[in-house]
Formats: structure tokens, C-alpha cells, sequence
């Protein structure tokens, strides 16, 4: 395979939850999302309960992915930074570590400028989150990813079969 | 790529429908959506064309179910078939765990359905991905119009590989679950062998 599978721990989720709070209180977003490129929800943080969020998150990675599509024919090798601007609600959608899409829903009670620099940080601390994943992930076949993934290998033909019966 | 979170107990994977203009791919999303129960399912969304040709994507996010207490869902996306939105289908085929080639039956469709095949090949092997090595379902779709060719040569054209194959209607639902079902239990399968 070319691509590897994305594994989130409760730790790592963790993480994650604190870095997208701090973020959506620093930058006094709406809300926060942390999206994988292939446009799975990983995380979300503040005022999410009026968004369908899985359809924002598939939305946002083919968005990533037409904009990655035109900076590569212009030569670059990805524009990091996308910002939608509307009446009420604006979008900060940037790319953290080449991996992942992080989201920001802000309205007039915050600014472009404040986002930007909030979410600057943040990225930094998204990316470390990353790193220490990556580098798990090549350090141990490890106790916890071992124990779920054998939990995985139990799943039998008929476990299958039954999410069908309806 | 699926992204499987331990920590909410969810697996997620994404299926993708590819396939030649006008095959039918979208009318899968659309019948799967009609039937499914409202809980279990999202929005569909249809980036289209004002003449409802599929411009970038659909997608449709689906919940089957609980399995040794994981959720399960599945993320269904189409390609847009038409020829000239190659760099689109590039984008979305990109982190497949599954593929559906939906096939348009029809004599004059033949050579489409082999460019659109040839495509997906070629596309896959960009990701350095074979169809001999990733789950694959085949779907001959409009088996009710007058003028289809027999499947016995779509197999032979289309299929060598052998993959589970269906015959489907897709507007009236035939065939369509019985796709849907054999990827996802292949894309599953798939999950548990590489465990």
C-alpha cells in the first residue's frame, strides 16, 4: 500500500481535543475541525451542534484537493492557506504537517488577523502531535496498537454478515 | 485509507464509484440514499453540473452498524465519469479502500467502459495501487434496456480478474445493495488481513 492507515489513540485524541479548545478559545472561533486529507473527521471543538460536520469534513478535503490540484499546475507545491469569507460566517481552512486540514469557523466577533496567528501556533502544536505519532508508530509494533489490532483480525465472516441483516 | 479511531471505537472507509459518463454511478448514491433508514445516514451531496452531471464529486456517509464495538461507516464518493475531469477523479479516488466499476451495458458503450477501465488503472498505479491488490467489485448496470451486451462478454472484456460481479438496475434498486454489500465486506475483510 501507498498510503497508511491513520490510528488515533485515546492519548493522541487527547492531545489533539486541548490543542483544537485552546484554538477555538484563542482565536474566539465558532468552532474548530481537524480533518484527515482523504476527508474523515478527526476532531472537533466549540459550537459544532447546528454543522454536519461529516459532510463539512468531505467538503473541505476536496477542497484542499482541487486548490492542491491547481497549485501544482502552477509549480507549487501546495497552497497551505485557504480563507472563505461570507456575510456572517467566515472559513480559515489550513494544511498542517502536508497531513492534515484544520478548520476554523469564525464570525465578526473575531478577525482574520487573530485567526491567522492563533492558528499559526496551534499548527506548531498539531504538528508535534503528528510527529510523536509517526514516530511511535515506527518505534513499537506496540502493546496497544498490537492488542486493537488483534481485536481487529477477530472480526469473523459473520460479524460482516450481520451489519447487513436488516 | 482508512482512518480507524480507537478512541470513539470507529472505523471509517472510504468506498469510491468509478466508471464512464452517464453509467449510473450517481443513480447508485441516489437509491442507496432513498432507502436507507434517515438515522443511519448523512446528506448527499452532489457537486453537479446544472444539467446534473457530476462535476467534482457526490457523497454520501453511511452507518452500518456496530462490529465487535466498532461503528462502521462507510463513506460512499463517485467520480465524475465525463473524460475530461481526469484530474478530478484523480483527486477523489486518492485513499480508496474500495472500488466499484459501474459499467454501462449498452452495445455503444462498450469502448467507454474499456477507456474508463483502462483510467482507473492507470490512476491507481499513480497512487502505486493495482486492482489485483485493493478490494474491486464489478456492476453491469441497465440490465433492462433492449440493446445490452451479454454478460458473459462484459466478463470476459471487463473482468479477468474475476472480482464478484452484479447485474443492476440501478434506478429501480436492483443489484444495488448486493454491490454495496460485497464491497464493504471485501474492504473489510481486506482491514482484517492486514491487522
Amino acid at each position: 500500500m501507498a498510503t497508511q492507515n491513520l490510528t488515533l489513540y485515546d492519548e493522541d485524541f487527547t492531545r489533539i481535543n486541548a490543542v483544537l479548545g485552546k484554538l477555538c478559545a484563542d482565536a474566539k472561533g465558532r468552532a474548530v475541525f481537524l480533518v484527515d486529507k482523504n476527508g474523515q473527521l478527526i476532531a472537533a471543538r466549540g459550537d459544532t451542534a447546528h454543522i454536519d460536520t461529516t459532510s463539512l469534513a468531505s467538503l473541505t478535503a476536496g477542497n484542499i484537493a482541487a486548490t492542491g490540484g491547481l497549485a501544482q499546475l502552477l509549480g507549487e507545491r501546495e497552497f497551505s492557506i485557504l480563507f472563505h469569507e461570507g456575510e456572517k460566517d467566515n472559513l480559515h481552512i489550513s494544511v498542517v504537517s502536508g497531513k492534515v486540514i484544520l478548520v476554523v469557523i469564525f464570525d465578526n466577533r473575531s478577525s482574520l488577523g487573530l485567526v491567522r496567528l492563533r492558528v499559526k501556533k496551534a499548527s506548531e502544536d498539531l504538528a508535534q502531535i503528528f510527529k510523536d505519532l509517526s514516530a511511535r508508530k515506527d518505534r513499537e509494533a506496540g502493546q496497544l496498537r498490537a492488542a486493537f489490532h488483534a481485536h481487529l483480525a477477530e472480526i469473523t465472516d459473520e460479524d460482516i454478515d450481520n451489519l447487513f441483516k436488516s | 485509507m482508512s482512518f480507524i479511531n480507537y478512541s470513539a471505537r470507529e472505523i471509517n472507509c472510504k468506498l469510491v464509484y468509478y466508471g464512464p459518463g452517464l453509467c449510473g454511478k450517481t443513480t447508485n448514491l441516489q437509491f442507496i440514499y432513498q432507502k436507507v433508514d434517515p438515522k443511519t445516514k448523512g446528506k448527499l451531496i452532489s457537486l453537479a453540473t446544472e444539467t446534473e452531471r457530476t462535476l467534482f464529486f457526490d457523497f454520501l456517509p453511511l452507518e452500518l452498524g456496530t462490529i465487535r464495538g466498532f461503528r462502521t461507516r462507510f463513506h460512499l464518493y463517485t467520480v465524475p465519469g465525463q473524460v475530461f475531469y481526469d484530474a478530478s477523479r484523480k483527486l477523489i479516488l486518492k485513499g480508496a479502500d474500495g472500488v466499484i466499476f459501474v459499467a454501462d451495458s449498452q452495445v455503444e458503450r462498450m469502448e467507454s467502459n474499456l477507456d474508463s477501465m483502462q483510467n482507473l488503472e492507470h490512476n491507481l498505479a499513480e497512487q502505486g495501487l493495482h486492482l489485483d491488490k485493493i478490494p474491486f467489485v464489478m456492476q453491469y448496470n441497465k440490465r433492462d434496456l433492449p440493446n445490452v451486451v451479454p454478460v458473459p462478454d462484459l466478463q470476459s472484456a471487463l473482468n479477468q480478474r474475476d472480482v464478484p460481479w452484479f447485474e443492476a438496475v440501478a434506478p429501480q434498486g436492483t443489484g444495488v445493495f448486493e454491490t454495496l454489500k460485497a464491497i464493504a465486506k471485501l474492504v473489510l475483510q481486506d482491514l482484517r488481513a492486514k491487522a
